[in-house]
């Protein structure tokens, strides 16, 4: 009996020992920070208007992905106290969780409420109180099903622009023929639909010839299994477009393996996405010929249109989608876009 | 001439009787799978196999093709099937702990090389033994819970299996960091002047150790009568606990070794993608080597088998280009019939059709006579 209740003692105590890891790590918690100390710091602030602007920022937390990183440090360099804003954050994947950060924001008495939202439905009450509360609220990143009424204006991405850039850019490159290997990311996720699309309607209209088209689901070491494959049965391909940078990696050590060339003047061209700092530096060194990039940076574009520099006529803004080609990217490029070090 | 295919014939004759009469014990189901692959493929594509030397883009001569995909690809798989063996037999359960593991050994070692201003070769190995150390330590976690707490090992490693990868994000402290280093590509793919993977020679190097622990020392012994019967092993004064806790320190080091080599193939950490889902595979490949997953009697060979058999089938189903995401259904078929053939129940009953046909066969020559 004595042993039996241990065990499940223990049994409860790992459990509830997982919960606290699992807890920690999937960003959960939901922080929130100031990032001015006090008032007297804010009457160094450049800005005209009076006294500070008061920003409150419900987002995905930094640890999402690389993307959200990148957006995450975006957000604070540009409502920074030298901008003259007072930034808060909250941090959290779930959604219901966002709205107790959101509703929070609007006791606290927030200016103006960025929403990155984890679902898109939901949001209706927490927006409805926010406009009677007077404070305005921009969307970024992602769409939320509620009445455009609601909010001011939502600065999204849109994933297809993001292929069709890459395969406009590829098409431009007037190949006599085009044999595609095509790396796909993890099935159904936006960034795959968005990336996969421009290049199937390619496939589809007999444009361009695929030779292989599999998922590696975002993992590098399965990407450079399937391009090794491919090599193995002999069959002939110019072009890697490779979903994201990792995968694009694991191709081209692949390509390493069997001595073929690759980049700027090699026998095939590989192309990435998302812009790691690491993986531009590839594309500086010819290594590599294009990577696309989904833009994380929105905050600029809502700074001023807080500030009034810029007005918008429709409430759903495109953040544009940029695409680095090995022969004209830049150090300062490399600075400005890349992602993480 | 006659004499020779004669001589030939009874030759393979003797070999499928051997297979067939279970004479290679527990790697028979193995051993029959990876033969019945190696038909398979050259009856689909003759050069399937073939072997090509070339020159890579570093200038060295290697060698390509299938074969050497199949066989270095399943490195990391091997070199962690070994260490999930010793577990199994030990403990009666399995480590699915391992991807999140080698994330966050992976993760100290590139750690270690970031923070150095040159990469030479003390720091590779410093990067080394730090993941060693690393990985030694959450095993040990993980071994404390099974061995002192008597957690089943499935729960007990359902926690680092739900956190490591996070943890090995702290450790990297932001999204994919990358190393290059000519020491770095040697790991992972070639040493300049050696034609064969370096993967290769490692899972080599890592059988070598084993066999050689085994001989001097009385661990394997030990591990099987303890994963037979704990509390009777303890009886004839062998510390069933620190056996238990041991095999899942022998596992961490495996770990450690795997996902240096997992790095190295690339010179990047991706703590979600690194050895994804190869906790599956590796207790697989146990189950195809013969091993009981209950614990007991164990054959590190038939888990090295088991390894490339998965290896080999993932290859081949790419080669057929079978899109990915149906691989692991085809997979699946494959490997249910392997273990259901493997399986007591299904082995009894073929015993026993045997013996049934030999009586007859004696019968029927009796009548002649």
């Amino acid at each position: 009996m004595m042993k039996k209740k241990f065990g499940s003692l223990v049994l409860v105590g790992s459990l509830m020992a997982s919960l606290l890891f699992s807890a920690c790590t999937s960003g959960g918690s939901t922080s929130t920070t100031s990032s001015t100390g006090s008032t007297g710091t804010a009457a160094t602030a450049t800005t005209a208007s009076a006294g500070v602007i008061k920003v409150g920022v419900v987002n995905n937390p930094p640890s999402e992905s690389g993307y959200r990183e990148a957006n995450v440090k975006d957000m604070e360099a540009v409502f920074s106290t030298a901008n003259g804003y007072e930034l808060k954050t909250a941090y959290s994947l779930k959604n219901d969780e966002q709205l107790q950060a959101a509703q929070g924001f609007i006791t606290e008495g927030v200016d103006y409420l960025l929403i990155s939202a984890a679902e898109t439905t939901g949001w209706d009450e927490v927006l409805k109180k926010a406009q009677e509360a007077g404070i305005k609220v921009y969307l970024f990143d992602r769409m939320i099903d509620v009445d455009e009424g609601l909010y001011e204006a939502a600065v999204v991405s849109d994933m297809s622009a993001e292929g069709d850039t890459a395969v406009n850019w590829l098409l431009s490159q007037n190949l006599p023929e085009y044999n595609v290997i095509h790396i796909q990311g993890a099935m159904g996720s936006d960034a795959q639909i968005g990336r996969t699309g421009a290049l199937q309607a390619q496939f589809d209209a007999g444009k361009m010839n695929c030779v292989v088209q599999q998922t590696a689901t975002w993992d590098e070491a399965e990407a450079k299994k399937i391009v090794e494959s491919v090599i193995n049965s002999g069959d002939a391909f110019n072009v890697i477009y490779a979903e994201n940078d990792g995968m694009a990696k694991g191709a081209v050590a692949a390509l390493d393996e069997a001595g073929i060339t690759h980049g700027v003047n090699g026998d095939v061209i590989v192309m990435g996405f998302d812009c790691n700092k690491w993986a531009l530096r590839e594309l500086k060194a010819g290594a590599w010929n294009y990577d696309g990039q989904c833009s994380p940076f929105q905050a600029q574009i809502i700074s001023d249109l807080i500030q009034g520099k810029t007005s918008t006529s429709t409430k759903k803004i495109i953040n544009e989608e940029k695409g680095f080609d090995a022969k004209t990217i830049t150090d300062a490029d490399i600075d400005t876009y890349g992602l993480g070090e | 001439m006659n004499n020779e295919n004669e001589n030939f014939l009874t030759g393979i004759k003797k070999f499928f009787k051997k297979i067939f009469k279970g004479g290679l014990g527990q790697l028979t189901i193995p051993v029959i799978a990876i033969a019945l692959l190696v038909v398979f493929n050259i009856i689909r594509d003759p050069s399937f196999f073939s072997i090509a030397i070339q020159h890579n883009n570093d200038g060295n001569i290697v060698l390509a093709g299938n074969l050497i995909s199949i066989i270095n690809g399943a490195s990391e798989l091997a070199v962690l099937a070994m260490g999930m063996t010793l577990v199994t037999a030990a403990c009666g359960g399995q480590d699915i702990s391992v991807g999140a593991m080698a994330a966050i050994a992976g993760s100290a070692f590139v750690k270690v090389l970031k923070s150095a201003s040159v990469i030479n070769a003390p720091i590779v190995l410093l990067g080394f033994l730090m993941a060693c150390l690393v990985a030694v330590i959450f095993a040990s976690f993980n071994g404390t819970l099974v061995s002192v707490f008597k957690i089943q090992p499935m729960i007990a490693t359902l926690i680092l299996y739900t956190c490591g990868r996070s943890i090995a994000y702290w450790i990297n402290g932001g999204a994919t960091p990358t190393v290059s280093s000519p020491i770095i590509s040697g790991i992972g793919s070639f040493i300049p002047g050696i034609p064969i993977p370096t993967p290769v020679l490692i899972v080599i190097a890592v059988a070598i150790i084993f066999k050689l622990v085994f001989h001097f020392t009385s661990l394997e012994l030990f591990t099987q009568s303890v994963g037979i019967n704990g509390s009777a092993a303890r009886l004839n004064g062998i510390n069933s606990t620190f056996i238990k806790l041991l095999s899942f320190m022998i596992l961490g080091l495996c770990v450690a070794v795997a996902g240096t080599i997992g790095v190295s193939r690339l010179g990047l950490i991706n703590h979600e993608t690194l050895l994804l889902d190869v906790e599956m595979d590796t207790i697989l490949a146990v189950a195809i080597g013969g091993n009981s997953l209950g614990g007991g009697k164990f054959k590190i060979s038939g888990s090295i088998i088991g390894a490339y058999v998965i290896q080999m089938l993932t290859i081949t189903l790419y080669a057929m280009k079978v899109s990915s995401t149906d691989v692991k259904a085809y997979k699946a078929i494959v490997i249910i019939i392997l273990v259901v053939i493997g399986s007591p129940v299904i082995k009894a009953k073929f015993e026993k059709l045997m013996t049934h046909m030999k009586n007859r066969k004696k019968v029927s020559v009796k009548g002649a006579q």
